[in-house]
């Protein structure tokens, strides 16, 4: 199951380490951890974090009571929830050039998914056609996880081509 | 009645659409009590000159017959600096790299007072600041409608009729032939270059299509309305600038099976101004198919406000020519 969590660590070196170690221990998997020490501090001079991790929904609360029994804080947990859909069409040598790594850089993000993809490859020599759906968990993450993949794209010369805004 | 003495620099498909449009209208115009005497009409070859007014008729018969209006060697640069008349119709070919011509006719009709009323966009894409400070400098009046859009209108919507609105984005479908080869790749499921030879065969793209189907002249439209609508100071190649060329039939096929169309679009906001094929729900007031152009401008009081029409063609472009020169002279 994928969760997302807000935690609070003291302002102190080592407390990130601290909050993930037991993530680590429960063979969750870190997907994404967003780090807000630029921001303001909350009231109780703690640093607010997100993380989002894959983890056995059974050992959820064993995670939430070794966080606890290491002082650090556990403000929300929620499953993540893909709220905005988008899509993108990819033209290029698609498939030649690392499909898996493409679709990766949306998926790494934790915030974003390839949902579907449909390819169309007429001649071996023709560049080929793709269109990816992507999940995202908000507006402003989907757009992103969209630039991220402009950028990949650009590397490997391929055209993406986006949906306006509406 | 007032008179306007006007010439008319470059008489090719704009130009004449002019000539064809001022002939068509002539009761319209004496109408809104305006009198629209063409003094000058030149080309590239030499010019016609009569401070009585030319005859539109025989000048276009002229043209049709010899290829050229030429009677005597006087170009228009010299016209413009040497004729006495209050209004420059400027529709000489863009030249998108230097201004061109058209540049140096604009300036030197604000040089000498005269208004300028005009088709060319490379000049406006390439000095759109210096133009306006010129023309405000010698108090010309000074409109431009016809580069952007052909007849649909957009600079004069937004700002006379929409005036008051804060413009937070416009985006749209600015070049009819890119539009043209898209729409047909879909209908016929058929590559880019077999749409693009029926387009040229058609005469809806050029020779040398790159102007278009590079995205230049979107990207050179967009400069415009970027400037005279939100005020910034772009040049054409300050524009993130995608074509169509290597769309394939495959990815329209895509597309369409998931409820969308691809389309150039150009679009300018905040610091954004970019033209690059997009896709577009087919339930999209920008989903217009054939030459059409289209554009939605996204305001603050009046929400969006999307227009169509026909984005080329002569007697199009000069129907935007014209509605300028009304309502510059009307009052």
């Amino acid at each position: 199951m994928r969760v997302s969590m807000d935690i609070e660590l003291q302002d102190r070196p080592g407390q990130l380490l601290q909050a993930l170690q037991p993530i680590s221990d429960l063979k969750g998997n870190l997907i994404s951890v967003v780090h807000h020490h630029e921001k303001e501090k909350n009231r109780r001079s703690k640093i607010p974090v997100q993380c989002v991790i894959d983890i056995d929904p059974e050992k959820l609360d064993e995670l939430k009571s070794q966080l606890k029994d290491r002082g650090i804080g556990v403000a929300k947990v929620g499953e993540q929830r893909f709220v905005e859909r988008g899509a993108v069409v990819l033209i290029g040598h698609i498939v030649h050039n690392d499909i898996q790594d493409t679709i990766d850089t949306v998926d790494r993000t934790g915030y974003a998914e390839v949902v579907d993809l449909t390819l169309s490859m007429p001649k071996i020599d023709q560049t080929s056609s793709a269109f990816l759906k992507i999940d995202a968990v908000g507006k402003e993450e989907l757009n992103d996880s969209i630039s991220l993949l402009k950028e990949v794209a650009k590397e490997k010369d391929l055209l993406v081509v986006e949906p306006i805004e509406t | 009645m007032k008179t306007i003495r006007a010439s008319i620099s470059g008489f090719g498909a704009v130009g004449q659409g002019v000539a064809e449009v001022l002939l068509k209208k002539q009761d319209y115009l004496k109408n809104v009590g305006l009198d629209i005497k063409v003094i000058a009409i030149s080309d590239s070859k030499g010019s016609e000159i009569n401070t009585d007014g030319i005859d539109l008729s025989s000048a276009l018969a002229r043209k049709l017959e010899k290829g050229t209006v030429a009677l005597e060697d006087k170009s228009s640069l010299e016209i413009i600096e040497s004729v006495d008349h209050d209004l420059v119709i400027e529709t000489t070919s863009t030249d998108i790299n230097t201004g061109g011509i058209g540049l140096k006719n604009m300036l030197s009709a604000f040089n000498s007072g005269k208004d300028v009323v005009t088709s060319n966009k490379g000049p406006l894409a390439l000095k759109y600041n210096e133009l306006m400070e010129a023309s405000r400098n010698s108090g010309s009046n000074f409109r431009f409608e016809a580069t952007v859009g052909g007849a649909m209108p957009i600079i004069n919507l937004i700002k006379d009729v929409l005036a008051g609105n804060d413009v937070i984005s416009v985006e749209g479908i600015l070049n009819g032939t890119c539009n043209y080869i898209l729409t047909r790749m879909m209908e016929e499921n058929a590559p880019y270059e077999q749409m693009l030879a029926e387009s040229q065969e058609l005469g809806i793209a050029e020779t040398d299509p790159s102007y278009d189907v590079d995205g230049i002249d979107s990207a050179c439209k967009l400069v415009i309305l970027a400037n005279s609508v939100f005020g910034m100071c772009f040049s054409y190649k300050d524009v993130d600038v995608t074509g169509i060329t290597k769309i394939t039939p495959e990815s329209l096929l895509l597309a369409q099976n998931n409820g969308y169309v691809i389309k150039l679009i150009g679009e300018v906001k905040d610091d954004l101004i970019r033209v690059a094929p997009r896709l577009v729900p087919e339930d999209s007031p920008l989903a217009v198919g054939g030459t059409l152009n289209v554009a939605s401008i996204q305001t603050d009081l009046s929400g969006t406000v999307t227009v169509t029409g026909r984005g080329a063609g002569s007697i199009e472009t000069a129907s935007a020519v014209l509605s300028d020169i009304v309502s510059i002279y009307r009052d």
